[in-house]
């Protein structure tokens, strides 16, 4: 089957025909009111014009050689494999698997991305994805909304943008959020008891949090179930490689960027919002889900099923206004993971914390340096300096390095992954002692 | 004469054993049903308010209640054979209810078949 089937002009001719016109202008005749006659455009240029037009504007980006940002997206190694197979054309072109008989590849590949997600978070069930972490998160907290109870509670740990998306979907529903506070960069476990009222339904926490400290999920968990909560995490995939799996926590929905699965920085996006959650909650999962069953020959077959959930069926009263997926990202996600297997995905996971902890370690040995938390931490940690942040930053930018993330006058989040070399990570601090 | 009475919106109550259940027509312009999501022993019900809904593989409905009270009885079996409610319709009884005032502006057995003629 050909690619792209375009109409041949005997073809048009015979639709002018039917239609009774003579000409495709003439099919607009009596707008020519709406025309834009002058559009006073430039004399268009040749592609080596353009290449160079555009090539000058990407120079005016500078390009780090040495990243040590996180704080919601992460650098990491990207296998050749994954662009090649992502660039096919049935991918790349592939729409919207609603005709199940022509998109079994597509359908297949979304299944496989539910079935590592699901296994990667220890959940039951998961689905074709969302649109990214933050409205994962939006999205997962509204789906242990109960009609009795309307308050959520947030760990003040949550990623800052997550909360502002959270509070665009919650905010216009009557729903109360209110923050549980942190004691030593870790989401402290009596304020979420004393703030565990009868009114609220849904308790949120990030793992590992925003400042890159370990929570205590598992406790967590313990003290959300005692009060008849539901407890949604959201996690790091490789957070998730290492440490106990959502599920293992007494987490009900699991939700998360799924950036760092195999997708560049980009500059902010296209990025991967997934989710997994536990069987009971099936008919709540927003978005599309791929299922498997039998074709009428009993082989294999996907198909788009629950379908009558989503919003262009339920309309006003589906759950989400979501009805699309990531599909291109996920499939990165896909071909990422199988890439690397299990073995890999630790192998990531390891390397980035031994190498955050390395350059934490040798940090706090510089005269004005010091971690803002003692509590354990994954890869990204806080730094308090006597430096001003921004003087850091800019020492860092001076030598090509991107430092970490200015939190205030004096506060940087730091972040290693398994990118970052020893010889890298050397050079920073070698910069770092430099600073006054 | 019938012991049905209904809502322009395809219910049924049945006014002296409380059962609420969606009638034949309902099942039919439905499809196979697949789902029943049904309200806890103990909830309130309000006529003319939504107390669940069902889905079927082509649509979600809302499922509205004939007559306001609470909910004391709640047809389990719907839970694992929501197919139930295609095979017959007024013996997949959905919730029982004990009203709390007299139910009005229900629909008899004829009017409402005058109703779904059209």
């Amino acid at each position: 089957m050909s690619t792209y089937t375009p109409h041949t002009s005997a073809e048009i001719q015979a639709m002018l025909d039917v239609v009774g016109v003579k000409s495709l202008e003439q099919l607009y005749q009596g707008l020519e009111s709406l025309f834009v006659k002058d559009m006073d455009l430039p004399a268009g240029k040749s592609q080596q014009e353009v290449a160079r037009y555009f090539e000058n504007l990407a120079a005016e980006n500078k390009v780090f050689g040495s990243i040590f940002l996180g704080a919601g997206a992460y650098q990491h190694y990207i296998p050749p494999v994954v662009k090649s197979l992502l660039s096919r054309e049935e991918f790349v072109t592939a729409y919207t698997p609603y005709q199940a008989e022509m998109s079994q590849g597509i359908l297949q590949g979304i299944f496989e991305f539910q079935t590592m997600i699901a296994e990667l978070t220890g959940m039951q069930v998961s689905n074709a994805s969302l649109y990214d972490g933050s409205t994962a998160l939006a999205d997962g907290i509204l789906m242990l909304a109960e009609k009795k109870k309307n308050k959520v509670l947030v760990s003040e740990a949550i990623h800052p943008r997550s909360l502002e998306v959270v509070k665009t979907y919650l905010i216009p529903q009557g729903i109360q959020i209110e923050k549980v506070a942190l004691e030593n960069g870790r989401t402290s476990l009596s304020d979420l008891k004393a703030k565990l009222t009868p009114d609220v339904f849904a308790v949120a926490v990030a793992q590992p949090n925003f400042f890159g400290v370990i929570e205590d999920a598992a406790a967590i968990g313990e003290a959300v179930k005692a009060a008849g909560a539901g407890y949604i995490m959201q996690v790091e995939p490789f957070a998730c490689a290492m440490l106990k799996t959502p599920f293992a926590c007494g987490a009900d929905i699991a939700v998360g960027e799924g950036q760092p699965l195999g997708m560049p920085l980009s500059f902010g996006g296209p990025y991967l919002g997934f989710v997994g959650a536990r069987e009971k909650l099936v008919r709540k999962l927003t978005g599309r889900i791929v299922g498997k069953t039998a074709d009428a020959n009993g082989n294999d077959a996907y198909v788009l099923t629950l379908q009558a959930r989503e919003q262009h069926i339920r309309r006003e009263k589906a759950a989400s206004s979501i009805c699309s997926n990531q599909a291109l990202c996920a499939l990165t996600a896909t071909i990422y993971m199988a890439t690397a297997g299990k073995t890999s995905m630790k192998e990531v996971a390891s390397q980035c914390v031994s190498k955050a902890h390395y350059l934490a370690a040798e940090m706090v040995k510089i005269p004005g340096f010091r971690l803002k938390y003692s509590a354990e931490f994954f890869n990204e940690f806080v730094t308090v300096t006597d430096a001003p942040a921004d003087e850091i930053i800019r020492k860092c930018a001076e030598k090509n390095i991107l430092a970490g993330l200015k939190l205030s006058e004096h506060e940087i989040l730091w972040c290693a992954t398994e990118v970052n070399t020893k010889a890298d990570i050397d050079q920073l601090l070698a910069v770092l002692k430099e600073v006054k | 004469m019938s012991k049905y009475k209904y809502l322009k919106s395809h219910e049924w109550y049945c006014e002296e054993c409380g059962k609420v259940g969606i009638s034949d027509f309902a099942q039919h312009e439905l499809g196979d049903i697949v789902f029943v999501e049904l309200p806890e022993v103990g909830d309130e019900v309000e006529a003319g308010k939504a107390f669940g809904n069902v889905e079927s593989v082509k649509a979600v409905s809302e499922l509205y209640s004939p007559v306001s009270g609470k909910v004391v009885e709640v047809n389990e079996e719907l839970q694992s054979a929501p197919e139930l409610v295609n095979k017959d319709a007024y013996a997949a009884w959905m919730i029982k209810v004990e009203p709390s005032e007299a139910p009005k502006d229900l629909l008899s057995e004829e009017e409402y078949k005058k109703l779904t003629a059209e």
